[in-house]
C-alpha cells in the first residue's frame, strides 16, 4: 500500500474512497476522508461509507495521487469520437431483420 | 406529507418521494446499469437483532436455563457498560473520522448488550430495559474493566484493546455453545469484535509508536488498565457449571490466548505487559468500583423518572 | 488549444494542488476568463453541473464555500444538543437510534467538508474558522436541548426543516454539493422519522409526558422556521444563488410549504403548533404563518444565543484534546513511510 506524503503536524491528507456495491460491478467514488496512512482511511471509509451495507469492497487513493485530464481541453480532448458512428452497431443497417446478427 | 397542490410542490414531492425508502438505490434505478453500481445503495442487511431475540423470549421459542439467563446478564452488563462510556466519545473524538468509529464500536456494543439482555430476561419476564433501568447498582455483574472512565484516548483505546480481544475469544467458542440464543447471538458479536480487535490495535501501534507524548501516554494508559484484566478469567461455580453443560468454557481457559494474540501487538508496539497487581474485583457478585454508581446514576435518570411508561 | 497535458490533480483536487497552472499573460488570462463565463453560462442555462475543476465566477465559489462549510459546521454543532441526551436515552432502543442518529450527522458533517475542500479550502482551515467563531452555523444548534422530548422535537422539526431544504439542495449546480446532498438526504430520512416516533410515544403516554411533548413543540417551532433564513426581502444573496441554480426555492417558499406539512402532522401527533395564525391562503394557496421574532434570530447569529458559547467551547476542546493523537498518527505514518522508502533504497 502506497502512503502520500505525510503531512507535517497533526493534518491529516485527503484520500478517495472508492466502493464496490456488490460482486460483479465495478468500484465507484463514493467521497473522500481524511486519514493518517493507508491502512486508517481504509478502516475510515469502512466506517464512513459502508455503515448501511453500501460495499463488499473498498479501494483508497491518495487524492493527490490522482491524475485527470485538463479540464479546460472539455472540447479538444474529447472531440475525436463524436462523428465516428461505424463504431457502433446502430451503423449497419443492412444486417436488419437477419436473425442473430 | 401532504402539501397543497401546486406545481411547485409536486415538483418537490417527486424529489422527495424516494425518500424514506432505502431501497431506492436498488428499484429506483433498475433502468441503468450505471445507476445500480451506486455507492450509495443502502440497505438494513440481514442479522440477528436484539429484537428478535426479544421476540423469541416473548413467544416462548427461546427460554433460557437459570444459568445461561445468569451469563447472558453478566455479558450484556459488560457491554452495556462499555457502550454508556463509549457513548460519551461522540462529538468528542480526536477526529471527526474517529467520532465515527467509536460511534460504531458502541453501536456494536450496545446491540449485543440489548441481546444479551433481552434473553437474560427471558427467565422471569424482564425486558432489557427493566434490566438496564431498574435494577440497583449490586444487581449488576459487570466485571470492573468496563466501568473504567474513558480518561484520554490512550486510556480508552487500551480499555478497547484488552476487551475486544477478550470478547473475541469468548464470543468464538460461545458461537459453539450448547444454547442456540447465546450461540447466535455470538456468532453475530464475534465478527464485530473481530473488528474491534482490529481498530484499536491500529491504534495502539500508532500512538506507542507516534510521538513521545503518545507513547507516554500509550504506556500510561495500558498501565491504569492492567490492574482488571485478572477479573475477566476468574472461573466461578457459575461458570464451571455451565463449562460442564457445554453452554460457556471456562473463562481461565481463555487467558492462553488472549495473552499470546495481545502479546503479538504488543510486541510489535514495544510495549511491555505492565507489571501491576490485579485488582481484586467482585463485579461478577455485584461489588463494584467507585464509578459504577454514577455512570448508573445518569444513565438511568430519566426512566425512573417515569416509571411504566413508554418510550 | 489541444493539449493532452495530463496533470496530476485529485479528481476532486486536495486544496494545496488546486489551480497548479502555468504563469499566464494578462490577455490570456482575460481570454480565458471570458471562455469560463461563457461555458459556465451555458452549464447554468442547461442546467448542468459545474465540477471543482471548471472555470467558476470567484463570487460562485465565493458562495459555495460559505454556504457548503456553514453547511458541514451545522452538522458537527448540531451533534451536541443531541448527544446530551444519548447517555440518559431512557430506553435502551432509543439509546441506539440516538447514537446512530449523531453519528450519521458527523458523517454528513464530512461529506460536506469533503465538497467544501474540493474548492480550495482545507478542512483544518474550516475549522480554525468556526472555533474562532468566524465562521457561521445555523442558529437553531444554540438554543438548548431541555428534556427528552427535544430529540423528538428536534428529529421531527429541526431535521424536518432540514430535510425541507436539503432535498432541494440534491440538484444544486456544484457537482460535489449535490452528490453530497443525496448521500444525507437518502441517510438522514430515518431522522425526522424517529422524531416524529418519540413525540407520537409521549403524546400517548402520561400527562406528564404528553405536557413533554408540548413544551418541546412550543420551544423549537419559531426557532425550526427561522432555519430557513430570513424573509425574501430581507435576503440579498437568495437571488443570486437561485440565478446560480444552488437555491432552488425561495425561503419564504421552503417556510411556507413545511407549515403547511407540520400542520397536517401534528394533528396525528396529538399535539398543536404555538401560532394561532396558520392558514391556508386561497388566493395564493400558499401555508402563512404567524410573525416570527427575527431580532431574536440576528441575536443569536450575532453569538448572544443560549448556548453559542458552550457549543465553541466544546468544539474547541475535542479538537484541542485531540492534537496530540493527530500528531501521533501522522508521526507514525511519516516513520511507516521513510521506513518503506529505506527498503526499496536498499533493494
Amino acid at each position: 500500500m502506497t502512503t502520500p506524503e505525510p503531512h507535517s503536524g497533526n493534518v491529516w491528507p485527503i484520500w478517495e474512497v472508492f466502493v464496490r456495491s456488490s460482486r460483479g460491478l465495478s468500484h465507484v467514488h463514493a467521497g473522500s476522508l481524511h486519514a493518517p496512512d493507508a491502512a486508517m482511511a481504509l478502516r475510515n471509509a469502512r466506517d464512513l461509507y459502508t455503515r448501511r451495507n453500501e460495499g463488499v469492497s473498498i479501494w483508497v487513493v491518495p487524492a493527490d495521487a490522482i491524475a485527470s485530464s485538463d479540464p479546460d481541453a472539455k472540447g479538444a480532448f474529447f472531440e475525436s469520437p463524436q462523428g465516428k458512428d461505424y463504431r457502433h452497431a446502430t451503423y449497419y443497417t443492412k444486417s436488419e431483420g437477419v436473425k442473430h446478427l | 406529507m401532504s402539501t397543497p397542490e401546486t406545481t411547485e410542490t409536486a415538483a418537490l414531492a417527486e424529489e422527495t418521494a424516494g425518500h424514506g425508502d432505502i431501497s431506492v438505490g436498488v428499484a429506483g434505478s433498475s433502468n441503468s446499469g450505471e445507476a445500480t453500481a451506486s455507492a450509495t445503495r443502502i440497505t438494513p442487511g440481514n442479522a440477528l437483532r436484539p429484537e428478535d431475540i426479544a421476540l423469541a423470549v416473548s413467544r416462548g421459542t427461546a427460554k433460557p436455563s437459570e444459568d445461561a439467563a445468569e451469563l447472558a446478564l453478566r455479558l450484556g452488563d459488560d457491554a452495556l457498560i462499555l457502550a454508556q462510556r463509549l457513548g460519551h466519545w461522540i462529538s468528542r473524538a480526536p477526529e471527526l473520522e474517529e467520532d465515527i468509529a467509536l460511534g460504531n464500536i458502541a453501536l456494536d456494543q450496545l446491540g449485543h448488550a440489548r441481546s444479551f439482555l433481552s434473553y437474560a430476561g427471558g427467565l422471569d419476564g424482564r425486558s432489557e430495559d427493566d434490566l438496564a433501568y431498574f435494577r440497583r447498582e449490586h444487581e449488576f455483574r459487570s466485571v470492573e474493566l468496563f466501568e473504567q472512565p474513558n480518561g484520554d484516548f490512550a486510556v480508552t483505546i487500551a480499555r478497547q484493546f484488552v476487551v475486544s480481544y477478550y470478547q473475541f475469544e469468548l464470543y468464538r467458542r460461545l458461537a459453539q455453545s450448547t444454547d442456540a440464543t447465546l450461540a447466535g447471538i455470538a456468532a453475530k458479536a464475534v465478527k464485530e469484535v473481530d473488528y474491534h480487535r482490529d481498530h484499536s490495535a491500529q491504534w495502539v501501534l500508532r500512538l506507542a509508536h507516534g510521538t513521545e507524548e503518545s507513547r507516554t501516554r500509550m504506556i500510561h494508559g495500558f498501565k491504569v488498565i492492567w490492574p482488571y484484566v485478572d477479573e475477566l478469567f476468574r472461573d466461578d461455580e457459575l461458570t464451571a457449571r455451565l463449562s460442564e453443560s457445554g453452554v460457556a468454557v471456562q473463562p481461565s481457559s481463555l487467558r492462553a490466548d488472549f495473552d499470546r494474540l495481545t502479546g503479538e501487538v504488543l510486541a510489535e508496539a514495544e510495549l511491555d505487559v505492565p507489571q501491576v497487581p490485579a485488582a481484586p474485583g467482585g463485579g461478577r457478585r455485584g461489588f463494584h468500583s467507585e464509578h459504577l454508581g454514577y455512570l448508573l446514576a445518569e444513565m438511568q435518570v430519566l426512566a425512573r423518572e417515569f416509571p411504566g411508561a413508554s418510550w | 488549444m489541444a493539449s493532452q497535458t495530463l496533470q496530476s490533480v485529485p479528481a476532486e483536487p486536495s486544496p494545496a494542488r488546486h489551480e497548479t497552472r502555468h504563469e499566464m499573460s494578462p490577455e490570456d488570462a482575460a481570454r480565458r476568463d471570458a471562455e469560463g463565463q461563457a461555458y459556465f453560462d451555458k452549464v447554468m442555462a442547461e442546467d448542468s453541473r459545474i465540477e471543482p475543476r471548471d472555470w467558476m465566477p470567484p463570487a460562485y465559489r465565493k458562495t459555495l464555500l460559505r454556504q457548503i462549510s456553514q453547511h458541514a459546521h451545522s452538522e458537527i454543532i448540531g451533534m451536541q444538543p443531541e448527544a446530551n441526551w444519548i447517555s440518559r436515552a431512557p430506553s435502551l432502543k432509543r439509546k441506539s437510534i440516538l447514537m446512530a442518529k449523531v453519528q450519521d450527522e458527523a458523517g454528513h458533517g464530512l461529506y460536506l467538508y469533503s465538497a467544501a475542500e474540493t474548492l480550495g479550502q482545507p478542512r483544518d482551515q474550516m475549522m480554525q474558522d468556526l472555533m474562532a467563531g468566524k465562521a457561521k452555523y445555523s442558529s437553531i444548534f444554540n438554543y438548548p436541548a431541555r428534556t427528552w422530548a427535544d430529540m423528538g422535537a428536534i428529529g421531527w422539526m429541526v431535521d424536518g426543516a432540514a430535510i425541507a431544504n436539503q432535498v432541494p439542495l440534491c440538484r444544486a449546480s456544484f457537482g460535489p454539493y449535490g452528490r453530497a446532498m443525496v448521500r444525507v438526504c437518502k441517510e438522514e430520512s430515518f431522522h425526522q422519522r424517529q422524531g416524529f416516533e418519540i413525540l407520537l410515544e409521549l403524546s400517548n403516554g402520561t400527562p406528564e409526558q404528553k405536557q413533554m411533548a408540548q413544551d418541546a413543540v412550543n420551544r423549537w417551532y419559531a426557532p425550526a422556521l427561522m432555519m430557513f433564513g430570513p424573509p425574501d426581502d430581507d435576503s440579498p444573496n437568495s437571488k443570486q444563488s437561485m440565478a446560480w441554480n444552488i437555491k432552488r426555492f425561495s425561503n419564504d417558499e421552503l417556510r411556507n410549504r413545511f407549515v403547511g406539512m407540520m400542520m397536517e402532522q401534528v394533528k396525528v401527533l396529538g399535539l398543536t403548533l404555538p401560532d394561532k395564525d396558520i392558514r391556508f391562503n386561497e388566493d395564493t394557496k400558499k401555508w402563512e404563518h404567524g410573525p416570527l421574532d427575527w431580532e431574536e434570530f440576528h441575536e443569536v447569529i450575532a453569538g448572544r444565543g443560549q448556548c453559542n458559547a458552550q457549543r465553541l467551547e466544546r468544539r474547541r476542546e475535542a479538537h484541542e484534546n485531540g492534537a496530540w493523537v493527530r500528531e501521533a498518527a501522522a508521526a507514525y505514518a511519516e516513520k511507516q513511510a521513510k521506513k518503506s522508502a529505506e527498503k526499496v533504497s536498499a533493494a
